[in-house]
């Protein structure tokens, strides 16, 4: 289902989320997203590298060309720390809940600009957030 | 190693070929550098270096601390006037390839076996070299971006009383505050009423750029200031309409040049062609 070629990279500044995005736009470019799913996909990217940096305590991000269920080729992203997790999942994806002082908007948010989400965290062992945007 | 303790062989091998040994390393040195250095400038730095390694091979701790010293400054005006790492590593390490062009057309025995020590010894000045070079570059990227900081983010007057913030590039949150003070700031001198912040150069709106856009945009209304936000492409109003960003009340328009008619009409101004002829 996916190819091995999988790029990791930190994120441990506000740096690495620049960096981040600029990685998502070239593979998202590369495997031939339209440029409205290209900037949905770096603004989801956005939204979970920075809450990795800023929630997570910091982690990586993994970039793999992917396949999906259907056929259709596109981009996989899978955002990992080993912060404090998440207490309530259900909470955290509703629109407006936010843990600090931002609009609460940016894990619904990634939600929605991608085809894919997947979302595993418990309370004291980590996050990782898997997204995945397809051509059309 | 024979000699004395004070005078190793090796040292002494420096001194006594001196003019061929020095001579062929400015010929190694200047071939790398070629015409952004003149051979002057060459002679006199490697004519320093060479004396500091003759008397910090004798055993002159100071003489060593200098050569480091002077290795490190020379080093550091390579990186800032854009030599690459390997003219500035070679710099050094055609010391060796001069040494041994010299030894082998003596046919020198003794002096094979004092090049190893001597080889290890370059590669360790080398190295420091290359560490001081990469730490000059960092500097001298770390500057270029606060430069930048402070350029990309301009305040331009469109017309008069109207204000145009044309933002460029990654609006994390350090840019953003330095927007929103230098609009403030200008606001304040020019009392302008319009002021239109324009993002055609921003490559994505996620909530934190919303956030800080919305925030400048309130606080200049604080002041009295009506904001529009132009700039906004077709992906970009995508993405934010499927991110749930509410802009509210805030004027948006999908370029600057809308913005600008939009401000004029409500100052009640009017743009009318001259008939032709």
């Amino acid at each position: 289902m996916t190819t091995p070629s999988g790029e990791e990279m930190p994120i441990a500044s506000s740096d690495d989320v620049v960096r981040v995005r600029q990685v998502v736009r070239a593979a998202a470019a590369a495997a031939g997203l339209s440029l409205v799913d290209q900037t949905k996909l770096v603004t989801a990217a956005s939204e979970l590298a920075r809450n990795t940096y800023a929630h997570g305590g910091g982690g990586a991000m993994r970039v793999e060309r992917a396949t999906g269920e259907d056929g259709r080729k596109g981009v996989r992203l899978v955002f990992t720390d080993e912060g404090p997790g998440i207490a309530d999942v259900d909470r955290a994806l509703s629109e407006g809940w936010s843990s600090g002082t931002g609009l609460g908007l940016g894990l619904p948010g990634a939600r929605q600009l991608c085809d894919e989400f997947g979302l595993r965290s418990e309370a004291g062992g980590g996050t990782t957030v898997t997204v995945a945007k397809w051509t059309r | 190693m024979t000699g004395g303790a004070d005078d190793t062989p090796i040292a002494e091998l420096l001194r006594s070929w001196r003019e061929p040994v020095l001579g062929r390393w400015i010929e190694l040195v200047g071939e790398t550098v070629h015409g952004r250095l003149s051979e002057a400038e060459v002679r006199s730095e490697l004519t320093e270096l060479y004396g500091l390694v003759e008397r910090a091979l004798e055993g002159d701790t100071a003489a060593g601390d200098e050569l480091r010293a002077a290795l490190a400054e020379i080093s550091r005006g390579r990186a800032r006037h854009g030599f690459s790492p390997t003219e500035t590593a070679v710099g050094v390490f055609a010391l060796k390839q001069s040494l041994y062009e010299q030894i082998r057309m003596t046919r020198d025995q003794r002096a094979y076996s004092e090049l190893i020590d001597f080889s290890s010894y370059v590669d360790e000045l080398g190295l420091a070299t290359f560490e001081t070079y990469a730490a000059a570059r960092e500097q001298v990227i770390a500057d270029q971006a606060d430069q930048l900081l402070e350029l990309s983010t301009p305040v331009v007057r469109l017309w008069d009383r109207v204000l145009g913030v044309p933002l460029v590039g990654t609006l994390d949150s350090a840019r953003a505050q330095i927007a929103m003070e230098t609009l403030l700031q200008a606001l304040v001198t020019t009392g302008a009423r319009y002021a239109v912040i324009d993002i055609t150069g921003v490559p994505a709106v996620d909530t934190e750029v919303a956030q800080h856009l919305m925030k400048t945009v309130m606080a200049a209304r604080l002041m009295g200031t009506h904001c529009v936000v132009s700039g906004i492409r077709p992906q970009i109003a995508q993405t934010i309409v499927a991110l749930g960003i509410e802009f509210g009340d805030i004027v948006t328009k999908a370029t600057l040049a809308d913005a600008l008619a939009y401000v004029l009409e409500r100052s009640g101004l009017r743009v009318v062609g001259e008939p032709e002829g």
